[in-house]
């Protein structure tokens, strides 16, 4: 018999979480250090913090650690642990024109201000298994990848100072149509959502919004749109710097440190604005941490959805209450809870309803 | 090992911080006084699952305090696993007593059932919502549905209803029957069996609905009408279980979960309220003495 029906789920439960944590240490020589896991699992802490909305990598390792590796998983417990955080202060609006950048590239010119920096990235990797990784040595590794680095490159002396914005340089020349009129800015983690939804509202669901679906959707829209094939203006990745105001003095700022970003502006097709003008229209992508291709989907999503169209991804409700790993994680999980309720009430609509049909039948033959 | 392990100190009490317990304690509040309306609320993130009762669960936990007695049901069973759950963590956050009792327990946080015994003015059952938009069947949209609300435009819900009677010859709607709370609004009651549903009706207790996933909170306050939706010629019928006792208590008029004994290749009935059913047990077998 079910998972219900019989009483003890209380031992049951217990019984289950022991069970999973014996899965989880069964075959270990030694327990995964959290810090391990932040500091060479990049890219998946960056998912992490990325979806749950929290910019704390060590805790997203740890989440990682408890969730045996799952995203969703991690992302949600990041999440929840949010939920129980009082919001003190709004830090003031960041400029990621002042981003110091490790990565940015431009598909729309070959020669922007600053030049293009290819910085870490696998893009240009062949997709070979590197089976030397199986025996690799930290330090002596990380010793002769250094070595051979040039030394413009070497991360420990590169004191880049910020570059100018492409989409700053078309808009200077009039190119850019500015973004739909702001109509509030809102918290989604204190604020109601309404439908249709503030600008600043989508942002946020999508930059918190789940990589998979996110480029699912994106693509999906330029396979079906092939006119809407966008551009990358640019795209940039690096440390951004987080202020709050000083509550002592009115025009000082205090510093509360750097958050790791990917920015992405996107250049879509032109537009007649109402007073006649024709310019291009940005999309836009930002998220925590080096999550390009979230970014870039964020950022063509976002523009699908400042415009009238007929496609799903022209539509707000369709996108946004779909793309968040946590909400569409817990609504296809929860089918795994009894519905012996719902179903007994279905189960005798069905009977009437085969009954009614078996009298109609009988009373035609008769 | 412990049967529940104290959250360390990083967690407010009842999990939530103060400022959000307040903000859905205040769309409550309006849902209260404008029964049936659906009040958007920020619904945060809890530590259970999406769609798993974090609805309800925010519900109880901006209202629990050290005085209340807590009663946790899933599909009318205190000891279905989620059920279980959901009890250990706001155990876990808080000093409440918890009972399976439902005449003992001060709020109850249920998913589709309402208790046997009658709610009293002195305690609020709180439902797990999955979705709380009863015109969601025939409207997909949100923010079209809100307009239907707002024009009283439940024309197409109505069609849906005459739909099933030409195609099924009744209303084929099973659980989570859509009913009109005095006079107003349309609301889902949530996936309780329509046995549930009359037990809303100028009820002298409180009843709050919570749906995370979907932010809304909505109410049905003590002594509101609820009319199900039906027509004159097809009135509203709740599930059938003529001839059918409980196998354990032997009770008559309680809605019966149908089980299957593959052994004995028998059908056979069990209370769905299992703390309804003990009662019974035990009273009969005072009786018995």
């Amino acid at each position: 018999m079910g998972y219900v029906a019989v009483t003890g789920g209380q031992q049951a439960i217990e019984t289950a979480n022991l069970l999973n944590q014996w899965y989880r240490l069964k075959d270990a020589d030694h327990a995964l250090e959290v810090t391990a896991i932040e500091k060479q699992m990049r890219h998946l802490v960056d998912r992490v913090i990325s979806e749950s909305g929290l910019y704390a990598p060590n805790d997203a390792a740890l989440a990682l650690k408890q969730a045996e590796g799952d995203p969703a998983e991690a992302a949600f417990l990041l999440r929840a642990y949010r939920s129980t955080l009082e919001r003190n202060v709004e830090s003031l609006t960041v400029d990621p024109g002042q981003m110091r950048v490790i990565r940015r590239i431009s598909s729309a010119f070959k020669d922007i201000p600053g030049s293009q920096i290819l910085g870490p990235t696998a893009d240009y990797t062949h997709r070979l298994l590197n089976f030397t990784l199986r025996n690799e040595e930290a330090q002596a590794a990380l010793k002769s990848v250094l070595q051979q680095l040039p030394k413009q490159d070497n991360p420990h002396t590169d004191h880049r100072q910020p570059f100018r914005k492409v989409a700053d340089l078309l808009r200077a020349q009039g190119l850019l149509s500015p973004p739909n009129a702001r109509n509030g800015l809102v918290d989604i983690t204190r604020d109601k959502l309404t439908f249709p939804v503030p600008r600043s509202a989508k942002l946020q669901l999508l930059s918190r919004g789940d990589t998979g679906a996110m480029t699912a959707l994106a693509c999906s829209s330029m396979r079906e749109h092939t006119a809407q094939h966008p551009t990358v203006a640019e795209l940039r990745v690096g440390y951004v710097e987080l202020t709050v105001a000083y509550p002592l003095a009115s025009n000082e700022t205090l510093s509360l440190g750097e958050v790791m970003v990917t920015e992405v502006e996107t250049i879509n097709s032109f537009t007649k604005k109402d007073n006649g003008d024709v310019q291009f229209q940005l999309g836009y992508g930002l998220t925590f941490g080096q999550n390009e291709t979230k970014a870039i989907a964020m950022a063509i999503l976002e523009q699908r959805l400042e415009t009238d169209g007929t496609s799903p991804t022209h539509d707000e409700e369709f996108v946004l209450l779909h793309v968040d790993s946590i909400e569409a994680n817990g609504f296809v999980s929860h089918l795994k809870l009894p519905h012996y309720i719902t179903f007994q009430s279905k189960l005798d609509v069905l009977r009437q309803a085969q009954k009614l049909a078996a009298e109609k039948t009988d009373h035609q033959e008769v | 090992m412990a049967m529940h392990t104290p959250l360390k100190q990083t967690y407010n009490y009842a999990f939530l911080d103060e400022g959000s317990k307040k903000e859905i304690r205040r769309a409550t509040l309006k849902a209260v006084a404008i029964p049936g309306y659906q009040v958007p609320f920020a619904s945060r993130e809890m530590p259970i699952g999406r769609g798993w009762g974090t609805g309800g669960l925010q519900l109880t936990l901006s209202l629990i305090g050290d005085g209340d007695t807590l009663k946790v049901i899933d599909q009318g069973n205190d000891d279905s696993v989620n059920a279980v759950s959901i009890k250990k963590l706001v155990q876990a956050c808080t000093n409440v007593a918890v009972t399976t009792d439902a005449e003992q327990a001060t709020l109850i946080q249920s998913r589709h059932r309402i208790p046997e015994v009658p709610i009293r003015a002195d305690q609020i059952l709180v439902f797990q919502v999955p979705i709380p938009e009863p015109l969601r069947f025939v409207e997909p949209k949100e923010k079209k549905s809100k307009h239907l609300h707002a024009e009283m435009d439940y024309s197409g819900i109505w069609l849906r209803l005459y739909e099933d009677i030409v195609k099924w010859g009744k209303i084929s709607i099973g659980a989570d029957y859509p009913a009109l709370a005095h006079k107003r609004y349309i609301f889902a009651p949530s996936p309780i069996p329509r046995y549930d549903l009359p037990k809303l009706h100028q009820a002298e207790g409180l009843f709050l609905f919570g749906a995370g996933r979907e932010k809304k909170i909505y109410a049905i306050p003590p002594y509101t009408d609820v009319e199900p939706l039906a027509f004159d010629d097809y009135p509203f019928e709740v599930e059938h279980f003529e001839g059918c006792s409980c196998r354990l208590c032997g009770s008559t008029d309680s809605f019966l979960d149908e089980l299957y004994d593959e052994a004995a290749g028998q059908t056979f009935y069990q209370c769905s309220d299992t703390g309804y059913c003990r009662k019974c047990r035990e009273r009969g077998a005072q009786h018995g003495k």
